[in-house]
């Protein structure tokens, strides 16, 4: 069963990339557009129409978690592996070219947070 | 000891497993013991991986920090694409389809924000340093973006390798500065419930940054912003080596 639940994570995954991977690719960029978004959705659905079937067991929820809980720790490896000398080496150009627009795009926080409080 | 560091990488990803576990163990010490719990754990475990990351970058002046230093190669597997995405992707069991359904237009709208604005503001810059030839300037302008877009740019519209370089510099101090940043401004722009979690996704775009900046403010919030966020690179790489690249040419 909890091998079930991993297997239904990769297989949505998996089905996720290729989409993702194909959208890029016929749009001619080259480029995996998407992929993680379209894996979440189909876990998510995966995840609803099998709760609507009776289908999902509770020891498979617990194979997914599992890596939901290991997310923090790969996270912490993934900022091992920045490259964060080469931020700081580019100089005082690639500094602001990557704070200013943080700052600009914050603006538009509250403006679209207000716009969907309906 | 050669035998050893060898044993070492074989092992790799185990070894990763260990040393993170470590990090976040005395992470969640310094949390408790020095800040009262008022930071959290995990945004000193993703702020000490960011400082070994330097430190093996200076070690090594190689590209990947600390999975530079042998011994430790095991870093890439376990803060590689590969595990990041399949974590990303698992902490959606749970999330709301309702919530997505309902913000997914203005969660579009905000990617289409994020990488116009993000954009114009790199552009910008690089003008006001005295770069005025549209290829460099379309390069820096899409590594404000994400340090994957401006080496994409780059490439297909023929910037300099220095040029490509600051662009992927200003792409990282962008990831660097979400993840670090997002747990203290989170209170001052509402950043609280899945659907403002949406929008920043797609304003920030930074897939890794937003992801491990959710992950220190609130890990139930990573799900809503990693969605639109993993969108935001593809997006940034559609637009800037062509609508934005004319746009600007035309000016």
């Amino acid at each position: 069963m909890l091998l079930r639940g991993v297997a239904l994570l990769a297989g949505c995954y998996i089905i996720g990339q290729i989409i993702g991977e194909s959208l890029g690719h016929y749009l001619g960029i080259n480029n995996n557009v998407g992929g993680v978004g379209f894996a979440m959705l189909l876990l998510i659905i995966a995840q609803n129409e099998l709760e609507k079937r009776d289908l999902f067991h509770i020891e498979m929820g617990e194979g997914v978690m599992f890596w939901s809980k290991m997310y923090i720790p790969v996270i912490v490896a993934m900022s091992s592996i920045q490259n964060v000398r080469v931020a700081f080496n580019n100089g005082f150009l690639a500094l602001l070219a990557g704070i200013l627009p943080v700052a600009i795009c914050l603006l538009f926080m509250p403006i679209l947070s207000k716009s969907t409080n309906d | 000891m050669e035998y050893i560091i060898e044993l070492l990488d074989k092992n790799g990803l185990i070894v990763a497993f260990l040393v993170t576990g470590i990090m976040v163990y005395f992470s969640e010490g310094i949390s408790v013991k020095l800040t009262n719990k008022k930071l959290p754990g995990s945004a000193i475990a993703i702020f000490m991986g960011l400082v070994i990351a330097y430190i093996g970058g200076i070690l090594t002046e190689g590209k990947s920090g600390i999975a530079d230093i042998p011994g430790l190669t095991g870093f890439k597997v376990m803060g590689g694409p590969m595990f990041r995405d399949f974590a990303i992707v698992s902490t959606a069991m749970g999330a709301s389809f309702a919530v997505i359904k309902k913000t997914g237009s203005v969660g579009i709208l905000s990617l289409f924000l994020g990488v116009i604005f993000s954009f114009i503001a790199g552009v910008g810059i690089a003008y006001a340093f005295g770069i005025t030839d549209v290829e460099s300037l379309t390069t820096i302008g899409a590594g404000a973006c994400t340090f994957v877009v401006g080496p994409v740019t780059g490439t297909a519209v023929g910037a300099s390798s220095d040029i490509i370089a600051i662009s992927i510099g200003a792409g990282v101090v962008k990831s660097i500065l979400v993840t670090i940043g997002t747990p203290f401004i989170a209170p001052y722009i509402g950043l609280n419930n899945p659907k403002s979690a949406m929008i920043f996704g797609g304003l920030m775009g930074t897939t890794s940054g937003t992801a491990a900046g959710l992950a220190a403010t609130d890990p139930k919030l990573v799900p809503y912003g990693a969605m639109t966020a993993t969108f935001y690179t593809g997006l940034g790489c559609l637009m800037c080596p062509s609508v934005l690249y004319f746009a600007l040419k035309a000016i």
